[in-house]
């Protein structure tokens, strides 16, 4: 007997064939990243996070575990009879030997087809570069007419409206509801645009959406859609969905938001920075005011100096100093002093003469006097056709202006 | 003159008003203006800042809403 031991086959233990099962099929590469379409049964979600249920199909049934770390990422709620499209990898529970599916990801059932026309769509667009980023018009700072289409009894409208409330109380939200879903919502959705864009034109439009599957926001990838957000005359901030989903409306946009809040932020400016901004350019205002007054009180104040400077009193007042000075400069100033008084005195005379109007008339001379009795001095006194009283030395005679000219 | 542009301010939006404002600042700034002009520009920014800080103050929102079209297709009637 004890010959036969080593041509018996080994025997395994439950648990060694077990844990070789889930060697082998966790060293296949093609069971590690897998999708796999079933029902879900048998939901259930354990007080540790991890959720557990079942993937059928008509004929069979396998095991599927979410851990925690996904079950928290997931965007849906699951339950039992829902259609999903499971991805993750093929273990064996070694415990019971039975095989699992440990999912990281799911979908609901059909998604990967529409993601692969989204997929397809979004490239024929592209090439037609309507998601240049060459066509991405700037947004209106402060725009005081904001377009929003959406439905008008979704959370994203009120979440847009009370943005905006709160940031931007200045502007008029002009709303073209739309449906958001369904097979009508990308003829409204363009219809919706088209009305906004036709009458009172907004500065600026928010297309929105809540959150929902590829499904649900599919209205967002039709091409029609696409091309007339694309080809809209008013720049447009997209706002569909979560953070995590993108659209082909987003890429057309102007610019893309990851949620309708988000979208209202990016159109508002916000109140508090407006005032900051109305405060500062208020000051400006002032302190360029203040500058510019005070330029002119200098300008006018150094005038004012200057003339006062230039004026004949300071000359005057200068000479008589300086002669003050010469007058205390003994022999010599006292010489000069005399020649200078006389000099003045003969002056003098000779000036008291000249002023002696009688004498003046007797050298043939004459004083010419207007209507009111004053003398004329100057050719701008008087107008051609003016009657003037000449006077002369022994009596007053009429005359009349009938020219003028200047000497110069 | 001063009544004309007072209408006229006031029916300016926020976004017009200010804009406006930064310009007279600027003007002002450049010294080209007589005393004149400047003292009128200066004025005229007043009454900007005011038309602002009024229209901050008393801002509602406003919500217009447009009506959807009739469905051509008849498919959604009342």
């Amino acid at each position: 007997m004890g010959s036969f031991g080593e041509l018996t086959p080994p025997v395994l233990q439950v648990s060694q064939l077990n844990r070789l099962l889930r060697e082998l099929i966790e060293n296949e590469q093609l069971l590690q990243d897998i999708w796999i379409g079933g029902e879900i049964s048998n939901f259930t979600r354990a007080t540790s996070g991890h959720i557990y249920f079942t993937l059928k199909d008509h004929s069979a049934s396998l095991k599927c575990a979410i851990w925690k770390g996904n079950a928290l990422r997931l965007r849906m709620n699951l339950r039992d009879g829902m259609s999903v499209e499971a991805h993750g990898a093929v273990s064996i529970y070694e415990a019971r030997g039975e095989c699992q599916l440990i999912v990281d990801a799911l979908r609901l059932a059909g998604e990967g087809a529409l993601f692969q026309e989204f997929l397809r769509r979004k490239a024929l667009l592209e090439s037609e570069g309507l998601f240049d980023l060459s066509r991405k018009r700037p947004l209106p700072p402060a725009p005081a007419r904001v377009g929003v289409v959406t439905s008008s009894s979704g959370a994203a409208l009120q979440d847009i409206l009370n943005t905006l409330e709160r940031r931007y109380p200045l502007v008029e939200v002009i709303l073209s509801p739309t449906s958001v879903q369904g097979e009508k919502a990308p003829q409204e959705i363009i219809a919706a645009l088209r009305r906004l864009t036709q009458r009172n034109s907004p500065e600026v439009i928010i297309l929105a959406r809540g959150g929902g599957s590829l499904e649900d926001l599919w209205a967002f990838n039709d091409e029609g859609v696409v091309r007339a957000v694309s080809d809209s005359p008013v720049p447009i901030v997209t706002g569909v969905g979560h953070e995590t989903d993108f659209t082909l409306c987003d890429f057309a946009a102007d610019l893309r938001a990851p949620t309708p809040t988000a979208a209202a932020e990016l159109v508002s400016p916000d109140i508090a920075e407006l005032r900051i901004q109305l405060a500062n350019q208020a000051e400006s205002l002032s302190l360029v005011m203040d500058a510019l007054l005070e330029r002119q009180e200098d300008s006018l104040s150094s005038l004012f100096s200057f003339l006062v400077r230039e004026s004949p009193r300071v000359r005057i007042e200068n000479d008589a100093r300086r002669l003050d000075e010469l007058s205390g400069r003994g022999q010599i100033a006292f010489r000069y002093l005399e020649v200078l008084q006389e000099a003045r005195f003969s002056n003098l005379i000779g000036r008291m003469a000249a002023l002696d109007p009688a004498r003046v008339l007797q050298r043939g001379y004459a004083v010419i006097r207007a209507e009111d009795g004053s003398s004329i001095r100057s050719t701008r006194q008087v107008a051609k056709g003016q009657q003037l009283e000449i006077e002369v030395t022994d009596g007053t005679f009429g005359a009349q202006v009938n020219a003028t000219a200047v000497n110069h | 003159m001063t009544k004309k542009e007072t209408v006229q301010i006031e029916s300016l939006t926020y976004e017009q008003a200010f804009a406006e404002l930064e310009k007279v600042v600027s003007a002002l700034e450049d010294g080209q203006a007589s005393l004149d002009e400047s003292v009128e520009l200066f004025q005229r920014g007043q009454a900007l800042t005011k038309h602002c800080a009024d229209l901050l103050e008393q801002a509602r929102l406003k919500v217009t809403v447009l009506e959807q079209e009739p469905q051509t297709n008849g498919e959604k009637g009342e």
